[in-house]
């Protein structure tokens, strides 16, 4: 056990439960402006599968992480007006049609991959960005200020989406919508209008997520999420659809992840208990959600699909 | 207005649907006719054909958990099914990849043994029990199953499996070999199986050298998060690993994370020198076709089941297989080719 609680394995620990939590913290923040405006996107997961292979694709093809992420920004703007059109206007059931996207971008990531690439080819990956003077501290430095741009893209979108949410115009419509969308519509917000913009935005968010993923392993594989998109949709919940609350969630599922596998590492974790060890991060999520989720309530209209007069 | 709304939902989950099983499944279907044999009734198609059975195509069906190309355990039977179907020339082959799932397996497994294909390879050994089940119903067909050691006591079942730790210990050995650190990280999915072998195997290998290197071993608990495996191997390199190895599709992502830290690594089950040509050293390669080839003579013969088969160094189908780019030391290479003879005549075991 002392062997975990040096400051080298410590700090490369917590540096590597932050980099597993950048997907989850870019997909949840994302469904967390779709649930608050009252739609489930279920399809998560498979929108990060497209764009983690839409960003694979352009980093193999050109070599630029950056035009990478364009490239999974687009794939999930693309999927994400896709799920809003089945989600507010075809008012879909959206226990359902998430599935459906899912499994769409599970088996279209896999067949472009087959078809456009065949056998793995490992890509650049983002180049590491140690922010001047702050990066030079000890230990902290290390922690927080040497990782890629993406890492300190996805922990800026939390002030930044906190603030959309909470002190715009925008934000407050979403919150109504999510809330009491009779209400809102009759002062004259267009609740259909608000969902589109939400879902749309979670879609993005999505594709980055994926899109960072597969930049960052520097590689892509069928199903290469592993189901990561889910873990966000629960994440949202665990968060309190808060995205302070959806951060430190995606923070303690990185963590536990981290923590187990050093610990693994180590062998202070013996063989025969490393299956249980690998449920840890689900059980303290789920511990963590039953915790919270007597405190704080869903948005009322969180899955209703909205028609004017019904 | 609802009429068209169910007509579009039904329209998106049914594309949804067709594109992953699209993904699933890749399929791989060639029919070679007879070279140069023509008879009997002209077939409106003009397709030639022969009476008797040697001119048919020989029909094999490959039911596999991962994708065709993950370098790793569903590759080797690919390739080996490809180099068989290149040797006989008649043969046909589909291939159903990526049905983890055990009941998508046995539903496809169950489907080819109905279509008449001769050889269906259920390349899994979460696949024994639909086989089990499946087999007795189709007694004309040959089932292989790999990995593993029972035919359950089936006229038409044959199974192959590796001893992977005899690769495993010879690459250990080189892995000692080469540590500067003193420090070898190795990754695997679950503690099972043909995984385990080659980890204790690569373990015991490393470890009968003098100096004794540490070995870090870490059963992520997954056979498919790439992600996980990719951490694991920045675990080991925190620790100051400076040789890795590592088994199951996952290890893709272990093998970039060594890439950029100039970390080496040693392979399984396919060769893996193309992921990163600067620091893989050498990958133990499955060559199923040597057993394959047996199997297929034993059903042209009439024998549709009822042995066990290995692969190991000693038969071939095992070999390791260097990376020519890597500036491997003459005294390293000796040393694992040294122990490559060692455990074919036996003066060197790996169950240690």
């Amino acid at each position: 056990m002392s062997d975990f609680f040096t400051t080298a394995v410590l700090v490369a620990t917590a540096a590597s439960g932050i980099r597993l939590a950048v997907p989850l913290l870019f997909a949840s923040l994302g469904e967390t402006f779709g649930q608050r405006s009252g739609v489930l996107n279920l399809g998560v997961d498979g929108i990060m599968l497209l764009g983690a292979f839409g960003g694979y694709y352009a980093v193999l093809q050109t070599g630029s992480v950056w035009l990478g992420l364009l490239v999974g920004i687009a794939v999930g703007l693309l999927l994400g007006l896709i799920s809003a059109v089945i989600s507010v206007t075809l008012k879909a059931e959206q226990g359902i049609s998430g599935i459906g996207i899912y499994l769409f971008g599970l088996g279209m990531s896999d067949l472009l991959f087959q078809k456009l690439v065949g056998t793995p080819l490992p890509i650049t990956k983002f180049p590491k960005l140690n922010i001047p003077i702050l990066s030079d501290i000890p230990i902290l430095g290390e922690l927080l200020f040497q990782h890629s741009m993406v890492v300190y893209l996805a922990f800026l979108a939390v002030p930044v989406s906190m603030y959309i949410i909470n002190k715009t115009t925008f934000g407050m419509n979403i919150r109504a919508v999510g809330e009491n969308p009779e209400a809102a519509d009759s002062l004259g917000v267009s609740v259909n209008r608000v969902r589109y913009a939400t879902v749309t935005i979670g879609g993005t968010l999505a594709g980055v997520a994926g899109a960072a993923l597969a930049i960052d392993l520097g590689i892509f594989q069928q199903n290469l999420t592993n189901a990561a998109g889910f873990i966000a949709i629960a994440l949202v919940y665990f968060g309190a659809w808060r995205p302070v609350g959806v951060m430190l969630g995606s923070l303690l599922y990185g963590f536990v992840n981290a923590i187990v596998l050093q610990l693994k590492t180590l062998s202070i974790i013996p063989p025969n208990l490393s299956d249980f060890a690998a449920m840890a991060p689900a059980i303290f999520t789920i511990l963590a959600l039953v915790i919270v989720a007597r405190r704080f309530k869903a948005p009322a209209a969180l899955t209703k699909p909205y028609s004017r007069g019904e | 207005m609802k009429k068209h709304r169910m007509t579009w939902l039904i329209v998106v989950l049914a594309l949804a649907l067709i594109a992953a099983a699209c993904g699933d499944t890749a399929e791989e279907t060639t029919t070679t006719a007879a070279s140069g044999e023509t008879t009997t009734t002209t077939a409106a198609s003009g397709e030639t054909t022969t009476t008797g059975a040697a001119a048919e195509p020989f029909r094999i069906a490959i039911v596999a958990p991962s994708a065709s190309n993950d370098l790793a355990f569903t590759q080797s039977i690919v390739d080996a099914v490809d180099i068989i179907k290149a040797e006989m020339g008649n043969v046909e082959v589909q291939v159903t990849d990526g049905t983890f799932v055990v009941e998508d397996a046995a539903a496809a497994i169950r489907a080819y043994a109905d279509d008449g294909v001769d050889l269906v390879i259920a390349h899994g050994s979460q696949y024994g029990g639909s086989l089990q089940e499946i087999a007795p119903d189709f007694p004309d067909t040959s089932f292989a199953w790999g990995t593993a050691a029972d035919t359950f006591g089936l006229d038409n079942v044959f199974s192959y499996e590796a001893a992977s730790d005899e690769g495993g210990y010879v690459m250990g050995v080189m892995a000692a070999a080469l540590t500067e650190s003193g420090t070898i990280g190795i990754v695997g999915p679950v503690e099972v199986g043909d995984a385990k072998l080659y980890v204790d195997g690569f373990i015991a290998g490393a470890e009968s050298q003098d100096p004794k290197p540490q070995v870090l071993k870490n059963y992520t608990g997954s056979f498919s998060d790439v992600a996980l495996a990719s951490e694991a191997a920045q675990a080991f390199a925190a620790n100051g690993a400076d040789v890795m190895s590592g088994t199951a599709q996952m290890v893709v992502g272990a093998v970039t994370v060594a890439s950029d830290a100039d970390i080496l690594w040693f392979g399984t089950q396919a060769n893996q020198t193309s992921l990163a040509p600067s620091i893989v050293v050498a990958s133990q390669v499955y060559h199923w076709e040597v057993v394959l080839r047996d199997i297929v003579a034993k059903i042209q013969a009439g024998t549709v089941g009822g042995e066990i088969y290995t692969i190991d160094l000693a038969n071939g189908g095992e070999v390791i297989e260097y990376n020519d780019a890597f500036a491997l030391p003459a005294d390293v290479k000796q040393l694992g080719e040294d122990t490559i003879a060692g455990i074919i005549d036996g003066s060197i075991t790996t169950g240690g």
